[in-house]
């Protein structure tokens, strides 16, 4: 019997050691993506001579460490099979609800910064549960939930402060955002820190592996033993809490909620996390491919403001860059699914004769 | 009665398998001529060709005097052949009429539909088949039955001739095989040539004029139906040896492991009652669509359960969730391992842990060096011929994904393992293999519960036999009383002799 199996087996055998290769050079997308990131810095260095300089790459991570926080709910979203178009308002809302609750003229009084904080992250969750909610229990799609949420997270933040921005905040509160250790921001280093637990998460929790399960396959996730509507709970959830984070940090940093901020931002997030390998698919992805793609989304950003390109443009760029971006995540797929397609022709042919 | 169909020499090969084997077939005007067979008896395969699905290798159709070769299902059509389909293919939120004629709407000299002319001529043909259905009234709003019927009254608004039937009864109540069965009568006064293909030999004796059978892609032979017997039917269509390739049974003594009493799924009306006992393989005989698939699902927990009551050594158990029937060392082979049982684009090591994820942890994280530790013992144990841990499954034959499959459950330590179709689509090596492995496996104290539609391989395999029918287990049969001969009969809903 073992000689007949492996007979059988043996020419696989051989294309395996090919896809090996090729997986190889698959795994080292995150090769190729600093590569690539490392001659945008030295071209655009080369055109403008003052792009790797400590003030501009500090500006771009400072720009960019609010979608850091983002990018690792995001990332969770499209492991598991799903995407957060919300995020973007999320972030707005918790901002705003934070600066709320720290002025003592708006909805009743001042609360403690620490409790401020609080209760915007909190928007955030029960932005994201409800999110989870709808997906999980009234199976609306990821795609209308969240386009859904966008627009009632971005409309509470405009009822709440009836369209203008919330200033004269408490000083005490802006040091979170502005404050540095040893030179460096905190929202720098908070962003990085998240991320850095994201990444492990991801890795190596077994709670988080779970994601990665659901997003591969739901029906065998759940026959697996794996609850799937709890673990897409918690991964909107999560994502719906760091954009609120993202958001009340903003604010400290700028001292005023716009409700009209972070517009564009899931476009952004969305475009980083799959230059950064996480497949619209669902079960691939990691948070150290995100931060890469946020890398390279920032400094084709940075790069058009440098070569002073109008604004109106650079919107233009970004989408074009997320298109390609998912594009080739498309592409690719179709690639490796190819041997799929006609490996199932040939199971399905002896099938047919089946009454 | 002349002859409308005359099929002879029919031969389709697929790659890898002789569909059909020089297979011949004849129908009379107004005769209703029943087809059957076992699964892969090749019976959908000829009425696919005649139907202009497929195209034949070799072979010749004569229909209604003169040879054809029906190139598609609409060339088909044309000349009056139509044929019917297990799984309706009606657009359930359209309205009947438009149902019946799509892709031949009556338009107007701007394409607008005319509507009041569609509707007239839709009534028109269910007048004539005396249906009694609106066509106005939406799909979606129509019982099975009444689907079923537009799905006949839309195969016969073309001028057909020959019309082909799929087990239409499938989905059907009693009362509504009736309806259908006056209707099938009808048509065949009115001269139509029906070919009726069907599992249930009882509906086949209530109707069919003659009766051909098929096995394993070859002609076997036709026959009056008035005068044979459900048994020499069944005869024709197994008449085959049972291979060696089974391991020897087991004949240690059995305690009860899991005992399942009056269970009940949600909108059946059979309650079922049986018992695995540790060291037993028990084998689930029946046609597709038994219910076998849903008992096994509602005991591991996947699907609710509507009453009953399940023990596990003797104490009652409730199991909610697939989670439940883990944590009580029950696994579950699903049979379509495609969609239900693999992460196909995750590796080997992956898919071996997906079940028992606890055993690669170490508190909440997983440990890389128990993860690599369990699937090299796995894929040392089933033999799975992988470049190693990391490789993805989807790349692996179906025989070593079907291997993988099982380390993933095995992985859990299962007291009780039900495996679901556990060979289907892998070669014969990596079945044998699989066949061992489950005797080993129940040698050493686990209750395995094998569902399959392969007679063969519940003989061979099985210390008991539980044959499903329409939702119920209506045999229990121990290993030495139980043949093809009687699982079918059984399977088919007949009650087999007794003196036999």
């Amino acid at each position: 019997m073992t000689a007949l199996s492996s007979r059988e087996t043996s020419p696989r055998y051989k294309s395996n050691t090919a896809l090996g290769i090729v997986g190889q050079l698959v795994r080292a997308r995150e090769f190729f993506l600093i590569s690539l990131i490392v001659v945008i810095a030295v071209a655009l260095h080369l055109k403008t001579g003052h792009f790797i300089t400590e003030r501009n790459l500090t500006a771009i991570a400072l720009g960019f460490s609010p979608l850091a926080f983002m990018a690792v709910g995001m990332t969770a979203a499209l492991v598991c099979g799903g995407f957060d178009l919300s995020v973007g308002s999320v972030f707005a809302l918790g901002g705003v609800v934070t600066a709320v609750a720290l002025r003592d003229d708006m909805f009743g009084p001042a609360l403690p910064i620490g409790l401020a904080i609080l209760a915007g992250v909190l928007a955030g969750v029960l932005a994201g549960m409800a999110n989870g909610l709808l997906i999980t229990k009234v199976h609306i799609n990821p795609f209308i939930t969240t386009l859904g949420m966008m627009s009632i997270a971005r409309g509470a933040g405009y009822a709440i402060t009836e369209g203008s921005p919330i200033a004269r905040l408490p000083r005490e509160f802006f040091k979170l955002g502005q404050g540095e250790v040893l030179g460096v921001s905190n929202l720098i280093i908070l962003a990085l820190v998240v991320m850095a637990i994201g990444d492990i998460l991801m890795r190596r929790s077994a709670w988080f592996r779970q994601i990665y399960y659901v997003g591969g396959n739901e029906d065998a996730a759940r026959l697996s033993g794996i609850n799937v509507a709890l673990v897409k709970m918690g991964v909107f959830t999560l994502s719906g809490m760091l954009a609120a984070l993202a958001g009340v940090l903003s604010v400290s940093r700028f001292t005023v909620a716009d409700p009209g901020s972070g517009m564009g931002y899931e476009l952004q997030v969305i475009a980083a996390c799959i230059i950064g390998g996480a497949s619209l698919n669902g079960g691939k992805g990691t948070v150290f491919g995100a931060l890469l793609g946020l890398v390279f989304v920032g400094f084709i950003n940075n790069g058009m403001v440098q070569l002073r390109v109008p604004v109106y443009w650079q919107n233009l760029a970004m989408g074009v860059i997320l298109l390609v971006a998912v594009g080739s995540d498309m592409l690719s797929q179709r690639l490796q699914a190819r041997p799929r397609a006609r490996k199932t022709e040939e199971s399905a042919a002896p099938g047919e004769p089946a009454a | 009665m002349s002859l409308l169909l005359q099929a002879s020499g029919i031969t389709k090969l697929f790659p890898g398998t002789l569909a059909l084997d020089n297979v011949q077939l004849d129908v009379a005007r107004g005769e209703i001529h029943a087809v059957v067979g076992e699964n892969g008896a090749g019976k959908s395969t000829l009425m696919k060709i005649l139907a202009g699905v497929h195209t034949a290798d070799s072979g010749q159709i004569i229909f209604d005097g003169e040879p054809i070769a029906p190139s598609s299902p609409r060339d088909a059509l044309e000349r009056g052949i139509a044929i019917v389909y297990q799984e309706l293919s009606l657009v359930p939120p359209l309205t009947v009429a438009e149902n019946i004629y799509p892709g031949r709407l009556p338009t107007g000299p701007l394409g607008f539909v005319r509507y009041g002319q569609l509707f007239r001529q839709a009534e028109e043909v269910l007048r004539s088949l005396d249906l009694n259905v609106d066509p106005r009234a939406l799909v979606s709003e129509l019982s099975i039955a009444k689907q079923q019927l537009v799905e006949i009254a839309k195969a016969l608004s073309f001028d057909t001739k020959l019309l082909i039937l799929d087990e239409p009864t499938s989905a059907l109540t009693e009362r509504e095989v009736e309806i259908l069965f006056s209707l099938l009568r009808r048509l065949a006064q009115q001269g139509v040539g029906i070919l009726y293909i069907s599992h249930k030999l009882d509906e086949i004796f209530k109707l069919s004029d003659r009766v051909t059978v098929l096995r394993d892609g070859k002609y076997v032979g036709t026959v009056k139906t008035a005068e044979v017997r459900a048994d020499d039917i069944i005869r024709m269509m197994v008449g085959r040896e049972l291979g060696h390739m089974f391991p020897e049974k087991s004949r240690v003594e059995k305690q009860p492991l899991l005992e399942v009493r009056n269970l009940r799924l949600p909108g059946q009306t059979a309650a079922n009652s049986f018992t695995l006992h540790a060291g037993e393989v028990i084998g689930f005989a029946g046609l597709i669509g038994s219910g076998r698939t849903e008992l096994a699902r509602a005991i591991f927990g996947a699907d609710g359960v509507e009453s009953g009551e399940i023990l596990l050594n003797g104490q009652p158990v409730t199991i909610g969730s697939p989670q439940e029937a883990i944590r009580h060392q029950i696994g579950y082979l699903p049979e379509d391992r495609k969609a239900a049982g693999l992460f196909l684009d995750m590796s080997v090591k992956l898919n071996i842990e997906s079940a028992n994820r606890a055993a690669v942890t170490s508190g909440p994280y997983i440990s890389p060096r128990k993860e690599r530790a369990l699937a090299e013992q796995y894929i040392e144990q089933l033999n799975i011929n992988t470049s190693g841990v990391e490789q993805e499954v989807r790349r692996l034959s179906g025989g070593n994904q079907q291997k993988t499959l099982v380390a993933k459950w095995l992985a859990i330590q299962p007291k009780v393992f039900i495996v679901d179709e556990p060979t289907r689509g892998v070669d014969v090596g990596a079945k044998s293999e699989i066949h061992h492995l489950l005797r080993r496996l129940a040698d050493a104290g686990v209750a395995v519960m094998m569902i399959s539609s392969e007679l063969p391989e519940i003989l061979g395999m099985s210390d008991r036999v539980l044959v499903m029918h329409e939702g119920a287990i209506v045999a229990e049969l121990a290993a030495e009383a139980a043949s093809e001969e009687i699982i079918m009969q059984y399977a088919s809903g007949q009650q087999p002799a007794l003196a036999r």
